[in-house]
């Protein structure tokens, strides 16, 4: 088997429209969630979300581009064209042959959909424009980024709600463990915050109206966010042969199914896809140094979650560290688990653990050190990241230092 | 249909019951009624009654809004009906 690292990272979220940005938005602990500005906030609930600001797409992209990027392949394409630069990567000839991409989303081109369905249903035009169905499809993003780059080895998309992204790197990861590929472009997007987006969450009645604060005792659901992450993983030889600079590497990973339940989050399933993804990297579970958590802010996950974490490192529980940056960023649903893997890089190359902020009040069921409201500096030599989806399928990755 | 029958048939369709079995000292629970089922419940309600019902799934005991019998799920309709009329 070969090893595999990560030699580029790329991303724009609420926090920040880069990766360095992120970083210093994650050490001080900045809250990228405030009000939602979309049309008709005033007939939402739910008024608030981790939008990207700031941002223009047409200072990124041409018209012709727009025509065709739904506002998730937007912000696929902008954080894999930092990453693969980065990477300092070009691909052609065997190397684009075989190096592929695969991205993670829950909704795909959920505001093309938005757009359209207000456009035939709530204004009762007849026709929509021509490119609505290559705007919306889930792999749109996955395929821009191939046509960006030059990626004409295996490419798709994988949709398993939160857990998306980690899926998804998760499969970018075996393909380049087992010798398939020497490169994979993979993390993931999203952009849920459109007026149908936040409306359907709202009627579930999980969702916070005031901020998301994991695992406090007083918090009262989750907020959602937008954006992507994308990261260039690449064979350990390939790498070092060339002299690229190594962000970290991808150690081990484990997927796991609850088969149990459609919503409500089950504490063996998550424990199984952790306690396997230390097994799968041959970890010592006393290495583990951080977690970023899954930490929705929501009463189902943050409890089962804790146990889950508890269970499998027993005593190291109350020793490693285990933070929620979705309280800065928000949850973007099939993105989220991209976005959270800065968080986890940035433990390992600069020694600053992103904190959980928002947290006010102890939680019993929540007894871990979840580095709270300040980010803190520490030495760590392996980490994880926990995302677990509705439906039940889980995924965990384990990133070492190199 | 008055607020009590209307309720009543409303969480026995969801506890697939006959309304007969639905008594006003019956709790969600003791009907078989879990979270998603609860979730739904209020959803029928706010639909039947045109209310908005103050309901977060992650503190559903914090709620202004009663849940821990079907008598004061019935008393908070009428509350919110009176004061959103």
């Amino acid at each position: 088997m070969k090893r595999v690292v990560i030699t580029g990272a790329g991303t724009i979220n609420a926090l920040g429209h880069t990766v360095p940005e992120t970083y210093e938005a994650m050490r001080e602990g900045r809250c990228g969630i405030g009000e939602l500005e979309m049309r008709d906030v005033d007939r939402l609930a739910i008024k608030i979300g981790g939008q990207v600001r700031g941002y223009k797409a047409d200072t990124c992209f041409n018209r012709q581009q727009l025509a065709l990027y739904d506002r998730f392949t937007q912000f696929a394409l902008i954080a894999a064209r930092e990453a693969v630069k980065q990477s300092g990567l070009e691909f052609s000839g065997d190397l684009a042959a075989k190096s592929g991409v695969v991205l993670g989303t829950s909704g795909g081109g959920m505001q093309t959909l938005d757009e359209n369905y207000r456009s035939v249903y709530g204004e009762g035009k007849n026709r929509v424009h021509p490119f609505v169905v290559p705007k919306l499809m889930n792999n749109a993003a996955a395929s821009h980024v191939s046509m960006e780059f030059n990626l004409k080895g295996p490419s798709f998309t994988v949709a398993t709600a939160c857990a998306s992204s980690n899926h998804a790197m998760s499969q970018a990861f075996q393909m380049v463990r087992s010798g398939m590929s020497p490169v994979m472009v993979t993390g993931g997007s999203e952009s849920m915050l459109c007026f149908g987006g936040v409306k359907a969450w709202e009627g579930l009645r999980v969702m916070s109206k005031d901020a998301c604060r994991p695992f406090s005792a007083n918090r009262n659901g989750m907020v959602q966010g937008e954006g992507a992450g994308v990261f260039v993983f690449e064979e350990y030889e390939h790498a070092t042969a060339r002299g690229a600079d190594i962000l970290a590497e991808v150690a081990g990973f484990a997927m796991s199914s609850d088969a149990s339940d459609i919503v409500m989050p089950s504490k063996q399933g998550a424990a199984r896809a952790i306690s396997g993804a230390l097994a799968d990297g041959r970890i010592n579970p006393e290495e583990v140094g951080y977690i970023n958590a899954h930490g929705t802010g929501t009463a189902a996950n943050d409890k089962t979650e804790c146990a889950a974490v508890a269970d499998v490192f027993g005593q190291h529980a109350d020793t490693l560290m285990i933070s929620s940056t979705k309280s800065m960023h928000g949850h973007l649903i099939g993105g989220t688990g991209a976005v959270e893997l800065l968080a986890c890089i940035m433990a390992l190359r600069e020694g600053v653990i992103a904190p959980t902020i928002g947290y006010q009040e102890a939680d019993p069921e929540c007894a871990l050190d979840v580095v709270p409201n300040e980010a803190r500096e520490a030495d760590v030599d392996v980490v994880l990241s926990n995302a677990f989806a509705f439906g039940g399928l889980n995924a965990v990755l384990a990133l070492r230092k190199v | 249909m008055n607020v009590k029958d209307k309720v009543i048939e409303i969480i026995a369709e969801q506890a697939v019951l006959d309304p007969s079995d639905v008594t006003m000292d019956s709790t969600l629970e003791s009907l078989g009624i879990d979270s998603l089922g609860l979730v739904e419940s209020i959803f029928s309600i706010e639909e039947a009654f045109d209310i908005s019902v103050p309901f977060n799934a992650n503190e559903p005991t914090q709620s202004e809004f009663d849940i821990s019998s079907v008598a004061s799920i019935i008393a908070g309709i009428e509350t919110l009906k009176a004061q959103q009329s």
